[in-house]
């Protein structure tokens, strides 16, 4: 697997994009291998006597999720030496149906002395933002 | 209303996760992540790491289960039903791998209360311990090799926020 060369790379540069689905399957999947298990991703009357419009994904399953953007062009899970972001909106999940979410990764920094990248990803359900300040430091 | 009393807690080093295989493929199921060191053990060693690495959020399953320690504490009043995550933050000094045994130190930096909202920041300070070593000493300077850090703030809403 071939890895980026920072010497190539310069602020503004798009690493790539993706689409991501998340069904209420994924919310069940993602509550039992985190441990998650607070209701309000699986169970609606929860989720609304907690003021929500409906069950919510995890909000560690969509920071979780759109890094494999980042992951698949560094080439090494490793490589990801920072990561982190603010929750901004929660994703709601539609029973039956899918949420859908949307990537953007953009160079924000080339430290060629620290051999660094950060990536900043856009990450939007129906063109709102669900993350903010979603930035990961890549060494390469 | 976040107990304000606990804001500069520390708790000491915890039992140690033991960092599985199947846990690591399983979580990167989870998280929709193809790539192949999470899942293959050649790919993994074909980048160097001696087993498979775990996703860039996985010590969040560390974190939570440390975090447990305060948030699930009667007297810090915490409602986790009226709970909202506000950010998180993973620094990784090395990767986590499987057959990682992981200790964690948990500090409670800050609480913050504006109007019915509670802002309570925690951070967990992950270490491997060393493969001989079965629980944490708590003569030792350092529980041992530091893996990862990971910062999460948690928004709490009163009952009429």
């Amino acid at each position: 697997m071939s890895r980026p060369d920072i010497a190539t790379l310069a602020v503004g540069d798009v690493i790539g994009s993706r689409t991501v689905t998340f069904d209420r399957a994924a919310l069940v999947r993602y509550a039992g291998a985190s441990g998650d298990l607070n209701p309000i991703h699986w169970n609606d009357k929860f989720a609304k006597d907690a003021g929500l419009p409906g069950v919510i994904a995890h909000g560690m399953l969509t920071m979780g999720t759109v890094v494999g953007l980042v992951v698949d062009w560094a080439g090494d899970p490793g490589a990801v030496v920072d990561y982190q972001t603010r929750f901004t909106k929660p994703v709601e999940v539609p029973n039956p149906g899918t949420a859908l979410i949307e990537v953007v990764g953009t160079v924000g920094v080339v430290d060629a002395d620290a051999g660094t990248v950060r990536v900043d990803l856009a990450v939007t359900v129906d063109g709102a933002k669900v993350l903010v300040r979603a930035q990961a430091l890549v060494r390469l | 209303m976040a107990n304000a009393d606990f804001e500069g807690r520390s708790y000491p080093a915890d039992a140690p996760y033991s960092v599985g295989r199947e846990k690591i493929r399983e979580f990167a199921v989870a998280v929709g992540a193809t790539h192949p060191a999470h899942h293959d053990l050649v790919a993994a060693r074909g980048l160097g790491y001696p087993d498979l690495v775990a996703p860039p959020t996985f010590a969040v399953v560390v974190a939570q289960r440390t975090e447990s320690q305060y948030v699930s504490d009667p007297e810090a009043d915490i409602d986790f039903s009226r709970v909202v995550h506000a950010d998180e933050r993973f620094t990784h000094h090395r990767p986590i791998v499987a057959g990682d045994e992981l200790t964690t130190v948990l500090h409670v930096d800050r609480i913050v209360s504006r109007g019915p909202i509670s802002m309570v920041t925690t951070r967990c300070e992950i270490y491997a311990m060393a493969q001989h070593v079965e629980v944490p000493s708590p003569e030792a300077d350092t529980p041992g090799e530091h893996v990862a850090t990971v910062v999460s703030t948690l928004a709490i809403r009163g009952e009429d926020a």
